[in-house]
């Protein structure tokens, strides 16, 4: 256990409109056993000491699952621990007298509401659009009826472990969403239940991305900034079934 | 204050359907004609409110996050029951009711109970209908894991993150019917205050937590799902918005709330590592099947577990409870910690820990195939501590983790107040003085797609025709007003501390008094400690910044106030159950050998306190509690 003295850059602003700008802060005798976050936690109790309004950041389970944390940290999403979200990352990974840089994650489909925090429901309204299997609740056949190879079950959950964080919007060049929507479609679409949606899924939820978010251009830079570090595969997998559903759904993309 | 349970007659066995079939329906063309609110967009709430969009109802659904997908169900980690028996290793729907009721310490309601373990195999069905990647065994079957309390496999599960998958399941059910427009949501919501008008439910007080403008939406019923109140003790497992005031502002318009003492001290967390800790992360209890517990035998050992020999180890778990072991319940293998780690043999640098080692299951099965059942929690306990679980044994130690108490409700899951219901963690119904490992993902997805939308037209039906009070109503009017007094008022005592500091301080109270082990004595100090305490939060807060943005210390003010007054009802009702039962350790109670010591000729019942104005001052009521069925036994794991 040892003690850090570190300088906060820190993005401040007002509201959605408002000009944003960065201050200074200083946070002296940080032990580095600290989460990110507990730093944050400190950082924002001396604030409130000296009369002066907390950082105002997105956070809830510090467990890495529940996706509503964020931050550029020295500009990578979550910070500069692979796999890590940023509430599991600690302060052992900085040194002392280290300048920190924290900033929302910025993308358009991503507005700034205040200072940290950013509004990320342009995700929940892909997910809206197809990010499921329609299966009422009531008449569900017994779970052992259809075998799923467990590489497929496996594979599929390899993509659903997504805690919609928006990482990979963060990082991407393009501000773009393809590996969020690729492997929501993937954990779907690779599933035997999800056969009977799987071209009309694919359509809906990639269609809706494109109108929030930039498009791909296989950065692969999503994949490194992921918490949970899901495959750019996936995207491929997303853009065949695109491409197909074009086909298999009869509607040429000219006729549109 | 009458309660009345509402148990449906027949046999346990067959209560379930016989209520199914009497009560009231509302036919589908009829259903759109009633609004129903739901605040909570975890397992209980998500479910409901999308089985209730689909079923053709209005549905307005309330979130504080972001999103509904964020909701705490979501780190769940290690799995949920089901009686399906596919292990065919003589599980069966009465094994598993038999289990709870006997794991709950007998202080369940028997009938909710069975109705658990009869909807636990659909909830399997439902799930994986729906795309959750449950795990499966290389011929395509699901595959099932074992989990404190039970004897047989009826686990089913998802590498380490069931809730996740199970959540995400639901959070998609959920948008589909946003997307469909049968459900409005509501996000970045808090509930404020519930509103009661001529004894019934009429709808809530909501604020906008980015703007702080305050609304009121009304409806024919609404339902509560909005988990349980561990963070009362400040340092808990749970997410760090996790909170009372949902409940605890129905409580103050007439709920009963039940069992407040009843919290679950999860045994396997990793232990404390210095005063700033925002919050304690939980370690899988399925861990436990392959994990051994230990500690070292000498309280002055120095050398580190691997060169300490098999002889000078002291395996307590498997050494008192031979025929459960490692795999003793939570309230159990907890105690058991704390008696070892208190004579001075913990572990780690602060002593506050025991050790669970892989070594053996590594060196049986190999590091791969540990790898793939616990990869992701290995990975997450060596983010934290910077140790590897491959290399040496984690280092654990018990931390609170769930509230069996909650809002007191009848059969059909309404609370004291009609139209009022309650779903999941945030009602006391199923677990009794202590929950199951796996219990608590199978007990809000029953009550979300099972329960609540077959119960709730028995009370809508009758209302065919009416419609809501008017939001313009005086008494909607007069909750706004109260809660703008409310937030004004925190932001105006301009004094010298946050609310943070005062809830670490509530926190340590509960813990030292109201925590694993209570006395008479401790829990009379923490009764005159907390109103103190509240006192001066009243007059020593400091809020910075403004009502009218985003402004998260002003969030917490309201719920730190509303957990002063929860934590004095909690003391009254540990103080007040003289015996010991599950979670719920008076020191006075035990017996020669150190074990739980039940009295169930005067504490055979649930304690449902009534609010009167004063939180000192709450009466309590009581619903006896019968056991037919599974009966009253000394509750053994040996």
């Amino acid at each position: 256990m040892s003690e850090l003295n570190v300088t906060l850059k820190v993005w401040r602003q007002a509201g959605p409109d408002a000009a944003g700008s960065f201050d200074t802060i200083k946070a002296d005798g940080i032990n580095d056993e600290m989460s990110f976050l507990e730093m944050l936690d400190v950082v924002n109790e001396r604030l409130i000491n000296l009369g002066k309004e907390a950082i105002v950041f997105d956070h809830d389970c510090r467990e890495g699952i529940c996706g509503t944390c964020s931050l550029m940290i020295n500009g990578q999403a979550h910070g500069p621990a692979k796999g890590t979200a940023t509430c599991q990352l600690h302060m052992r990974k900085f040194h002392d007298g280290q300048e920190i840089v924290i900033e929302p994650f910025r993308a358009t489909a991503f507005p700034v509401i205040r200072d940290l925090m950013v509004d990320r429901s342009a995700f929940d309204k892909i997910v809206a659009s197809g990010g499921f299997i329609t299966a009422e609740t009531g008449g569900a056949p017994d779970a052992n009826l259809t075998p799923i190879p467990k590489p497929v079950a496996d594979a599929a959950m390899d993509a659903a472990a997504c805690i919609g964080c928006g990482a990979c919007v963060a990082a991407c060049p393009n501000s773009a969403a393809n590996l969020f929507t690729a492997a929501k479609v993937s954990h779907l679409n690779l599933l035997p239940q999800g056969q009977a949606e799987r071209y009309g899924r694919v359509e809906a939820m990639v269609d809706t991305m494109e109108d929030f978010f930039g498009s791909c251009t296989n950065h692969g830079e999503c994949q490194e900034a992921c918490p949970k570090e899901i495959s750019i595969d996936f995207i491929a997998l997303m853009n065949k079934d695109y491409l197909k559903s074009k086909f298999k759904n009869r509607r040429m993309v000219s006729r549109k | 204050m009458e309660l009345n349970s509402k148990i449906p007659e027949g046999p346990i066995a067959e209560k379930w359907t016989n209520y199914k079939f009497d009560r009231k329906l509302v036919n589908p063309a009829n259903r759109r004609k009633y609004d129903i609110i739901v605040v909570g967009t975890g397992l209980a709430g998500g479910a409901a409110a999308a089985t209730l969009g689909e079923q053709g109802y209005n549905v307005k659904a309330f979130t504080f996050h972001d999103s509904p997908r964020r909701a705490h169900s979501i780190a769940a980690q290690g799995g949920i029951n089901a009686a399906k028996n596919y292990k065919g290793d003589g599980d069966s729907v009465y094994r598993l009711f038999y289990d709870t009721v006997k794991g709950g310490d007998f202080r369940a309601r028997e009938a909710n109970v069975y109705r658990l373990a009869e909807e636990s195999v659909r909830i399997i069905d439902q799930m994986t209908a729906q795309g959750v990647p449950f795990a499966r065994e290389y011929g395509g079957l699901l595959d099932n894991r074992s989990f404190g309390g039970a004897q047989v496999s009826r686990t089913f599960y998802a590498r380490g993150q069931t809730g996740q998958q199970l959540l995400l399941g639901v959070y998609q059910q959920l948008e589909r019917q946003i997307g469909l427009g049968n459900v409005a949501l509501y996000n970045r919501t808090e509930l404020v205050d519930v509103v009661v008008v001529d004894g019934r439910a009429a709808g809530i007080v909501v604020r906008d937590l980015l703007t702080g403008e305050l609304a009121s939406h009304s409806a024919h019923a609404v339902v509560l799902a909005t988990g349980g109140y561990s963070n009362a003790f400040f340092l808990s497992t749970n997410a760090m918005a996790c909170n009372v005031t949902a409940a605890w502002r129905a409580h103050r318009k007439g709920a009963a709330f039940a069992n407040p003492c009843y919290t679950q001290i999860h045994p396997t967390c990793i232990p404390q590592s210095d005063d700033f800790q925002s919050k304690l992360t939980l370690m899988s209890e399925s861990l436990r099947n392959d994990g051994r517990i230990w500690c070292p035998k000498d309280p002055d050992e120095t050398r580190s577990p691997e060169l300490i020999p098999e002889e000078d180890r002291d395996y307590y778990l498997e050494r008192r409870y031979p025929s459960f072991g490692n795999l003793a319940p939570r309230d159990i293998a907890s105690r058991a910690a704390k008696i070892v780690v208190d004579e001075g043999k913990g572990v780690g640098p602060l002593k506050n820990g025991v050790y669970l080692d892989f070594a053996d299951a590594i060196g049986r099965l190999g590091e791969d195939t540990i790898r793939e059942r616990y990869g992701n929690l290995f990975e997450m306990y060596e983010r934290i501590t910077d140790e590897s679980p491959y290399q040496q044994p984690m280092r654990i130690y018990p931390a609170v983790h769930y509230t069996m108490g909650g809002l007191w409700v009848d059969y059909e899951l309404m609370t004291t107040v009609p139209g009022l219901y309650a779903a999941g963690e945030a009602n006391f119904s199923d677990h009794g003085a202590n929950r199951l490992g796996a219990s608590a993902l199978m007990q809000g997805l029953a009550d979300g797609y099972f329960v609540l939308p077959n119960t709730i037209s028995n009370y809508l039906a009758p209302q065919l025709g009416t419609t809501p009070v008017p939001t313009d109503h005086p008494e909607f009017k007069a909750a706004e007003a109260a809660a703008t007094e409310r937030f004004a008022g925190y932001l105006a005592i301009g004094g010298t501390r946050s609310p943070d500091s005062f809830h670490q301080e509530l926190g340590k109270i509960m813990w030292d008094y109201c925590g694993m082990e209570r006395t008479k004595q401790g829990l009379e100090k923490a009764l005159s400690e907390i109103p103190a305490l509240h006192e001066e939060f009243r007059k020593d807060l400091r809020v910075t910044g403004s009502g009218t943005s985003t402004n998260q210390t002003l969030e917490k003010a309201g719920r730190v106030d509303d957990f002063f007054e929860l934590a004095q009802v909690m003391c009254l009702d540990a103080l007040t159950r003289e015996e010991s039962c599950g979670g719920h350790f008076r020191a006075e109670h035990q017996t020669d050998e150190g074990e739980a010591e039940r009295d169930d000729d005067h504490f055979a019942e649930v304690a449902a306190w009534e609010w009167t104005g004063d939180p000192s001052k709450p009466i309590r009521n009581t619903e006896p509690l019968t056991f037919d069925n599974v009966h009253l036994a000394v509750r053994s794991y040996k």
